[in-house]
């Protein structure tokens, strides 16, 4: 494996730390004047998503991780495991609960997501950043007052809630940003 | 975004005419106070001794030559010559340091007084800081007051142990500190500096009595306490580090102990060890005058005056597109 200095640190930069693999966040090299010099890293675990603050002496390394970032399609759930697919060798790889987390609940069956693999195996896994979905749970539509701007919860195919305008009903197909829960508008019909 | 935008400069416009103007007033303020602009090498075949500066090294006629890491040489063998006051406005070089406040290649601006001490000194900076900066609060501390304030701690008695046990308490570091020193540059750097300027007004924060083994080129004299303290100061200005003072050593044979020492240091450490400069011991031996002297960080002083953030929106063309 590779060994990478404190002045190659840069944010994305997956490196080992204290028997983990995390990824970058920030460098800032610090150095007083007539002192010596340090670099305060920021780093995410990659396996518990907490973000660290450490310092470094100037010119330290960390060993690289072996973390890769792959686009995948979500293919099903077996009850137990997340299966998906690598889309040019059709090679495929299952990923436990732990491992999908809160994606769980914005996967839907050919989808593309960006699946982390550690050593080969699913660490993460990142939903599209939109999708489109179905209501399958909410209150009755109330019509004509589109303009009015209220809310309501929905519950999605995929388990999911989000808020979303009073005139949608179930049934309908709705674009949701993954990354805020946001009702994003009805999803086009072609 | 593809590489086609890496012609342009990385700061605005508008920051590289705010240091058109701040350098002209630079000049004006020490014009006013009959302070002569000197220009000294910024090529020399000696290098820093520093400890923790590294030169960077040049090929000159076939022989290692260094640029230079501040003018400090320079001036001080014209002052043993008998200029008298003076200043260099100009570029000075350190290796391998860059990010958010550092590029390798920066304006330093480092004036000499001759006949005054570090506290007096002082006095000029905080004038200087507020002229540049429009601000008027200054507030001095000594190095141990500092020390006391924020961690309770006294720098120049606590122990080893004493220090590691602070530095573990507001820090997580991937060593162990090796010394004193460490400890005290971590909690300065990481937790006093960031924390200094936490009231709503802006002010001018001037730290002196710095320990005695922090001298560089500064005096060592006992403190009212009896510890030995450097006769050096450091200018701080929302929690950025701009500048950085010393009562100048004149003792030739203390000057040749330390770059003696310096030297050893850096073998130890595997930094390279190059020519130092004698010449600057040779001129403290023929006399240079009882003076202070103090260095500043020009790039940082025009963050502050822009408003700015990082290096590079001050900076035309950091080394990244340099």
């Amino acid at each position: 494996m590779a060994n990478y200095s404190t002045n190659e640190f840069k944010g994305g930069l997956k490196v080992m730390l204290d028997g983990d693999p995390c990824s970058i966040v920030d460098n800032e090299f610090v150095k007083p004047g007539k002192g010596q010099a340090f670099n305060r890293v920021k780093l995410r675990n990659l396996k518990t998503g907490r973000v660290w603050e450490r310092t470094f002496r100037s010119g330290e390394s960390l060993e690289s991780a072996d973390v890769m970032d792959r686009d995948m399609e979500y293919l099903y759930n077996d009850g137990e495991f997340f299966h998906f697919m690598e889309p040019e060798t059709f090679e495929q790889h299952q990923a436990d609960a732990k491992a999908v987390g809160d994606a769980a609940k914005w996967l839907k069956e050919q989808d593309i997501c960006v699946v982390t693999l550690y050593n080969g195996a699913p660490l993460a896994v990142t939903p599209p950043n939109h999708v489109i979905l179905e209501i399958t749970d909410t209150d009755p539509g109330v019509r004509g007052d589109t303009a009015q701007g209220g809310t309501k919860p929905a519950t999605l195919s995929t388990g999911a809630v989000v808020k979303v305008p009073l005139f949608l009903e179930i049934g309908e197909t709705i674009k949701v940003d993954t990354r805020t829960a946001e009702y994003l508008g009805r999803a086009k019909e072609d | 975004m593809s590489d086609i935008s890496l012609w342009q400069p990385t700061a605005p416009l508008d920051n590289l005419r705010r240091r058109a103007t701040l350098l002209a007033d630079i000049r004006r303020f020490f014009s006013e106070r009959q302070v002569l602009e000197m220009e000294v090498p910024i090529l020399s075949r000696r290098a820093t001794s520093d400890p923790h500066i590294d030169s960077i090294t040049a090929d000159c006629s076939g022989a290692s030559a260094f640029l230079a890491t501040s003018p400090e040489f320079g001036l001080k063998r014209l002052l043993a010559a008998g200029m008298g006051d003076c200043y260099y406005l100009g570029k000075a070089f350190r290796n391998g340091e860059a990010g958010g406040r550092h590029n390798p290649e920066f304006t330093m601006l480092e004036w000499y007084r001759v006949g005054w001490d570090d506290h007096r000194l002082m006095i000029e900076v905080g004038e200087f800081l507020s002229w540049m900066l429009n601000i008027s609060r200054v507030c001095s501390y000594s190095y141990r007051a500092l020390f006391l304030k924020f961690l309770d701690i006294d720098p120049h008695r606590a122990s080893l142990e004493e220090l590691k046990a602070v530095v573990a308490r507001v820090l997580e570091l991937s060593f162990e500190p090796a010394d004193r020193d460490e400890c005290l540059d971590l909690l300065m750097s990481h937790h006093i500096e960031p924390n200094m300027d936490s009231s709503d007004e802006r002010g001018i924060t001037l730290v002196y009595d710095f320990p005695a083994s922090q001298a560089a080129l500064a005096r060592v004299e006992d403190d009212e306490l009896g510890a030995p303290v450097a006769r050096r100061f450091e200018a701080y200005v929302a929690g950025m580090e701009l500048a950085n003072g010393y009562w100048e050593l004149t003792d030739a044979a203390e000057q040749q102990r330390r770059f003696a020492a310096d030297q050893q240091y850096r073998a130890e450490h595997g930094k390279p060890v190059n020519p130092y400069e004698e010449r600057l011991v040779e001129a403290l031996a023929a006399g240079m005058p009882n003076c202070a002297g103090v260095a500043l960080g020009v790039d940082r002083l025009l963050i502050l005056a822009c408003g700015a953030q990082r290096i590079e929106e001050v900076i035309a063309f950091p080394i990244e597109r340099a």
